[in-house]
């Protein structure tokens, strides 16, 4: 068995703020963190590797510091980080951040061995787009299960698995062949603490890094120039302006709360 | 999958501005309206023609609801393989119509499904996405659609353009845009319904739906309440939720929460606001015990009218509030409601 998983480092969203003067976001001191979603979709990986063997690789495309986004996979029980890493990939949209990544999975089937299972989170808090993974899915051209939110049945000798993901109505449980690919809600499994040992393995495990000279590139599909859509301008959300207080008694102020709700009063009994 | 080569690169064939109806057992989702109705005003600047596109294994009858919000052209492939959604055979079904009749602009709702298949098609199609959207327009010196979304949890707005590659492409949010049908149906336009045959065969899918559990809550759509009585972590347990019920009820509305509100148990999933759940713009907007985290504003912020009820003065709620309140929820809503109960009965009277 062998999963990969790709993850992402992502400023912690809950932690940014705003400066309305400037109109920008404060981002220093916040902290970098493996995207949420992420961590479940190695803990999962991490599961199915203990039930009937095999590895878990990561891939993660990044500036260096995306190493230590790596680590905590490793200490969470993966065996392998790689980090494509290069100056040609700044800027990338979705569309040449999939690209770049299929690319890089195909190094790591390569390098690595043929993939059963690929992971990711269902989005990355930072971007919100939800469409890297359904994008490298595409190019490998397997099925997609978005939304996971629990593995039913993994039943490699017949290399299919039972599935189930969120739907707008409620979840459904599918069928699907291996190769897979997945990307997980936060719902998928709880996280378990990491024995000792792992974190000591992470701590002294080697990050492989990947330069665009390592893959397979067309060059004419990667970063910034590249990339069908363009930022045009970023801004911070209208600040609206505090309203009335409405005071007094508390009495009073229930007199007032009904006066400003009583138009929409429902007649009909 | 499409071939590559078959993709036309000249961005000038590109007409018209298409929507997808997403649809369920033959149901169509009503975010789809709103992106039809938002499609005619951008069609309108553009001088371009609104078509829709539905895939199932029955959708000719949605006809009639399409053409009423505005298209003209309704493109249909109907095949037993795609009665239900499955990611794979419908992004064909899908890429397939774009790469033979070429739409400048694509509009899909947000949903579970509509961000699933947008970023498959976008990728088979090789043009940009931008999910998420909460605001359309054309510019009116290059005629490119100019999409802005939130991003970084909604700290931040980012206006974003696709200059070189068609179809634009964009997810939006159900109940961004309202949904305003045609006082009549388009006039002296073409209105026609176009079949399109695709080979499908059921062993070509890989992928079998075994099961599908509808909620218990099912499908709450916010977006269609004037008025919306929404409550968090400050009401303390899920019992103290049915005075938001009752208040709600009062007001003929509907009932819903924040997301620490779900994590707690306090509500389903299928009605909390913000971010990862609904966008909302109701008439009234009442909040109570919710501290008013980026995350909930987002989705609520466009309310007309935002009453909110918090014990602390500084509660960020306030700062988007048209009236503030500060006091403990647990106690004003009662008494709120015993005052409009009393009202009530006293207009019944007279
Ligand atoms: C990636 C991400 C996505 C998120 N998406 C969403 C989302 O979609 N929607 C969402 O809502 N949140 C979302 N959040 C969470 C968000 O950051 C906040 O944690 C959440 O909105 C807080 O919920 P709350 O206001 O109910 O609780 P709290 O922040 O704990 O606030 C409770 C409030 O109740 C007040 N209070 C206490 N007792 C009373 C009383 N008796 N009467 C009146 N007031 C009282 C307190 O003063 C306080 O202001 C997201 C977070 C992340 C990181």
């Amino acid at each position: 068995m062998h999963a990969l998983v790709f993850i992402k480092q992502v400023p912690d969203a809950s932690q940014v703020r705003i400066n309305y003067e400037t109109g920008t976001l404060i981002r220093e001191g916040v902290p970098a963190i493996l995207n949420p979603y992420e961590v479940h979709a190695v803990e999962e990986a991490v599961k199915i590797k203990q039930k009937f063997g095999g590895k878990v690789t990561i891939l993660t495309m990044g500036p260096l510091q995306a190493a230590d986004a790596l680590k905590e996979c490793l200490s969470r029980g993966a065996d392998k980080g790689y980090l494509l890493s290069d100056r040609i990939f700044a800027g990338s949209d979705t569309l040449a951040t999939s690209y770049a990544l299929y690319e890089g999975a195909k190094k790591i089937i390569e390098l690595e061995g043929e993939i059963d299972f690929f992971f990711a989170g269902k989005q990355a808090i930072d971007g919100d787009t939800a469409q890297t993974g359904p994008g490298i899915a595409t190019r490998f051209n397997i099925p997609l299960v978005t939304y996971l939110t629990k593995l039913d049945e993994v039943n490699l000798e017949e290399k299919y698995v039972v599935a189930t993901r969120l739907t707008e109505f409620g979840q459904e449980t599918l069928k699907v062949p291996i190769p897979v690919f997945f990307t997980v809600e936060e719902s998928l499994n709880i996280l378990s603490h990491s024995p000792l040992p792992w974190l000591v393995k992470a701590a002294q495990s080697k990050i492989e890094i990947l330069s665009g000279e390592n893959v397979d590139l067309d060059k004419n599909q990667c970063g910034l120039r590249n990339s069908p859509t363009i930022v045009k301008k970023a801004f911070t959300p209208e600040k609206k302006q505090r309203g009335a207080t409405l005071t007094g008694t508390f009495d009073e102020v229930v007199d007032q709360a009904a006066e400003k709700v009583a138009p929409f009063l429902n007649n009909i009994l | 999958m499409i071939d590559l080569n078959k993709i036309d690169s000249d961005i000038s064939h590109y007409k018209d501005i298409w929507v997808f109806i997403e649809q369920t057992n033959g149901q169509a989702e009503h975010v789809s309206f709103e992106l039809l109705t938002k499609a005619r005003e951008l069609a309108s600047q553009r001088n371009c023609h609104v078509a829709a596109v539905a895939v199932g294994n029955s959708v000719a009858h949605l006809a009639e609801d399409v053409f009423k919000y505005g298209a003209e052209k309704f493109y249909i492939v109907e095949d037993e393989v795609l009665k239900d959604y499955r990611t794979e055979p419908y992004r064909d079904a899908v890429s397939e119509l774009v790469v033979k009749y070429k739409p400048e602009i694509f509009l899909i709702g947000a949903t579970t499904q509509g961000r699933d298949l947008s970023g498959t098609v976008a990728t088979v199609l090789r043009t940009g996405l931008t999910a998420d959207t909460t605001k359309q327009e054309i510019d009116q010196e290059t005629g490119f659609l100019w999409m802005t979304r939130p991003t970084f949890g909604g700290s931040l707005m980012a206006t974003i353009f696709c200059p070189k590659h068609r179809p634009q492409m964009s997810t939006v949010r159900p109940g961004v845009f309202k949904a305003i049908p045609l006082d009549a149906p388009v006039n002296g336009e073409i209105i026609e319904i176009i079949r399109e045959k695709i080979e499908f065969s059921e062993e070509d899918v890989v992928k079998k739906i075994l099961k599908k559990v509808i909620s218990s809550e099912g499908n709450v759509t916010l977006g269609f309440y004037d008025v919306i009585v929404s409550g968090g972590k400050g009401m303390g347990n899920k019992e103290n939720f049915n005075m938001l019920k009752e208040l709600a009820d009062l007001l003929g509305g509907t009932w819903a929460g924040s997301r620490k509100a779900v994590e707690l148990g306090y509500i389903p999933q299928t009605r909390q606001v913000g971010q990862t759940g609904q966008t909302v713009h109701p008439k009234l907007y009442i909040a109570c015990g919710i501290s008013g985290a980026i995350q909930h504003l987002v989705g609520m912020q466009t309310s007309e009218i935002i009453i909110a009820i918090n014990t602390d003065k500084d509660a960020p709620i306030f700062n988007v509030s048209t009236y503030c309140i500060v006091e403990d929820a647990l106690k004003f809503v009662p008494k709120l409601i015993e005052e409009l109960k009393g009202m009530q009965s006293t207009r019944r009277a007279q």
